[in-house]
């Protein structure tokens, strides 16, 4: 069978995007269908891959940014017949990653005092991971730690030496305090997957996001396998007054000084100018 | 009215950040404090990382303190001389503090000095404050009461160099001034404030200056004083929040005017019991945090410390 879906432009409208898609979905799933059943459940090499584009590839954050939501979609190309089997899309998207610390608080003479810490050489700022099913149901373990799929595979390498017995408590903790931020998610079952074929995943980002380059990643999961893997580049970034006062800030930091401190005078001076006309009345 | 901080990259509720700043802004102008001990943890916790609290309160303190020094000015309640020693003391030991706060953070242990900063130098100011003006309310209802002279000579006017500082009716050495400018600027940069707090009782009780004048030189210090901490944090760390600091000085400077002309109406020991009962108020809550369970045992700081 020859390969049916075209490469969508990710400039394409998603509306217009999505119908090309569902118009050919009607007749691909079918058609493989039928034919799987006569064919032995094969895990020879499988000759499926990801079609994929984005609702828009940046993020632009304005002086009221509260998060955008950016739809991740597409659709799975075959040159052969659909091998039976369940078939798994995971989509996620990464910020930037940095080096951070985790400290724990201990009772040291009856007060609560830093103690240990533990170092981590970079960890996504932002990470979201959205699949079809409960993703311990769709990724072995050993294609996890491959592929660094799950929440806990995206933090990496501790830095520096260690100077606690058990990291797990303090990764663990990372984590969950990611998640509460909002910045970290699982979202178990948001990619929807229609008729083996067609896929769709909106994915949340927050309002406090950070500017950078992030990245999505589709994988494309067939009996516990990563078959095919799709990355897509989204840019995020400060438009407008936001990026011009950040620019202010970081390339002429003199400059910007001056105009914070000029603004804090300004302020203090006008408000003492209009409190004693208001009084003098 | 939700605002996205450009610098400290999180999303803010604008009129939370405008009554903040209002309330401080009145602590400000009532009390002669920059209210930057109010301003620092409470936008901890609201959620700004703390190099741009500690960076940006400095900006809003200087809106909030000029404001204040203007009607001081006008009243022609400001000691210059005094707030210009005070002021040379407090450049040596601000650059001094910075120092010291760069080598805690590297030792993990910043919060619980800065902790533990407040609760004892909260503690000592509020119960010094908390005697003394409510003796004088006695004293001045004809109560039982030890006299507690002030301007009196002991030891410190026996020291070289001495000055005269007009406004204030001192003819006192430069160096005690010089110590305490120097010593609130210390701890003004470990802590994060401009140090008005513990400034006021310094020039009411170990350098004797009259009440009158104490509120407007305070203010007049700070202002010029949190300007050079603003700059040095701009340039050294481009820590400084501009649209953040907008927003505090909106309700700051409207906050400090108000306060500023209810102060004028109130007595000075009123005044001072109040501030009291305020300083150990805030210092109650910290000392109690020290010793309770925290929620959460972890904590996540950026970058390798």
């Amino acid at each position: 069978m020859p390969r049916l879906i075209p490469r969508l432009a990710p400039a394409m409208p998603p509306a217009l995007a999505f119908a090309a898609t569902l118009g050919l979905a009607l007749t691909l799933p079918m058609l493989g269908r039928s034919q799987s059943q006569n064919l032995p459940p094969a895990p020879e090499p499988v000759s499926e891959h990801i079609v994929a584009g984005l609702s828009h590839d940046d993020v632009n954050i304005t002086t009221n940014f509260d998060g955008s939501d950016i739809i991740i979609y597409g659709a799975i190309s075959r040159e052969t017949p659909a091998p039976a089997g369940p078939l798994d899309v995971i989509v996620a998207v990464q910020g930037p990653s940095k080096a951070v610390t985790i400290r724990r608080k201990d009772r040291r003479f009856g007060v609560w005092v830093n103690t240990d810490s533990v170092r981590i050489g970079s960890a996504p700022d932002f990470y979201v991971v959205a699949t079809t099913r409960p993703s311990d149901q769709i990724l072995t373990a050993e294609q996890d730690a491959q592929y660094r799929v799950s929440i806990p595979q995206a933090v990496r390498s501790f830095a520096g030496e260690l100077t606690v017995a058990d990291t797990v408590p303090f990764t663990e903790a990372f984590v969950r305090l990611r998640q509460e931020a909002g910045l970290y998610r699982l979202d178990d079952g948001a990619v929807t997957l229609a008729e083996q074929t067609l896929f769709r995943a909106d994915v949340q980002m927050p309002a406090n996001l950070i500017e950078g380059m992030y990245s999505s990643r589709i994988l494309l999961v067939r009996d516990g396998r990563v078959i095919d893997t799709h990355r897509a580049p989204i840019e995020v970034r400060k438009v407008g007054l936001e990026r011009w006062l950040y620019r202010m800030a970081l390339d002429r930091p003199p400059l910007y000084g001056l105009m914070s401190l000029l603004i804090a005078i300004a302020a203090g001076w006008t408000a003492s100018v209009a409190f004693r006309t208001l009084q003098r009345k | 009215m939700q605002i996205y901080l450009p610098i400290a990259e999180v999303v803010v509720n604008g009129f939370t950040l405008i009554a903040l700043g209002g309330i401080v802004g009145l602590m400000s102008g009532l009390f002669g404090v920059g209210g930057g001990f109010l301003i620092t943890p409470l936008l901890f916790f609201i959620g700004i990382p703390p190099a741009i609290a500690v960076a940006t309160g400095a900006n809003q303190v200087v809106a909030s303190s000029f404001s204040g020094v203007l009607a001081h000015v006008k009243r022609k309640t400001v000691d210059f001389r005094m707030g210009g020693v005070l002021l040379a003391g407090g450049v040596v030991g601000s650059s001094l503090g910075v120092w010291i706060f760069n080598l805690l953070q590297k030792l993990g242990q910043v919060d619980l000095v800065v902790q533990l900063c407040y609760v004892v130098f909260l503690g000592l100011i509020g119960a010094m404050m908390l005697h003394e003006s409510v003796g004088a309310i006695r004293h001045a209802r004809g109560g039982p009461v030890k006299r507690t002279r002030r301007n009196q000579h002991g030891w410190v006017h026996r020291w070289p160099g001495k000055m005269k500082f007009r406004a204030s009716g001192l003819y006192i050495s430069a160096i005690p001034p010089l110590i305490v400018g120097a010593f609130v600027g210390i701890l003004g940069a470990i802590m994060g404030v401009g140090g008005g707090f513990i400034m006021v009782p310094a020039m009411i009780y170990l350098l004797g200056m009259p009440t009158k004048v104490v509120i407007g030189t305070s203010l007049f210090q700070i202002t010029i004083l949190s300007a050079y901490t603003t700059m040095m944090h701009a340039v050294a760390s481009n820590t400084v929040d501009v649209m953040l600091a907008i927003l505090l000085i909106v309700g700051g400077v409207v906050g400090a005017q108000i306060g500023a002309n209810l102060g004028a109406k109130l007595r000075a020991e009123q005044l001072r019991i109040l501030m009291a009962l305020l300083v150990l108020g805030v210092c109650g809550k910290l000392a109690f945090d020290l010793f309770l369970r925290p929620d959460e045992l972890y904590s996540i700081a950026p970058g390798l410390i």
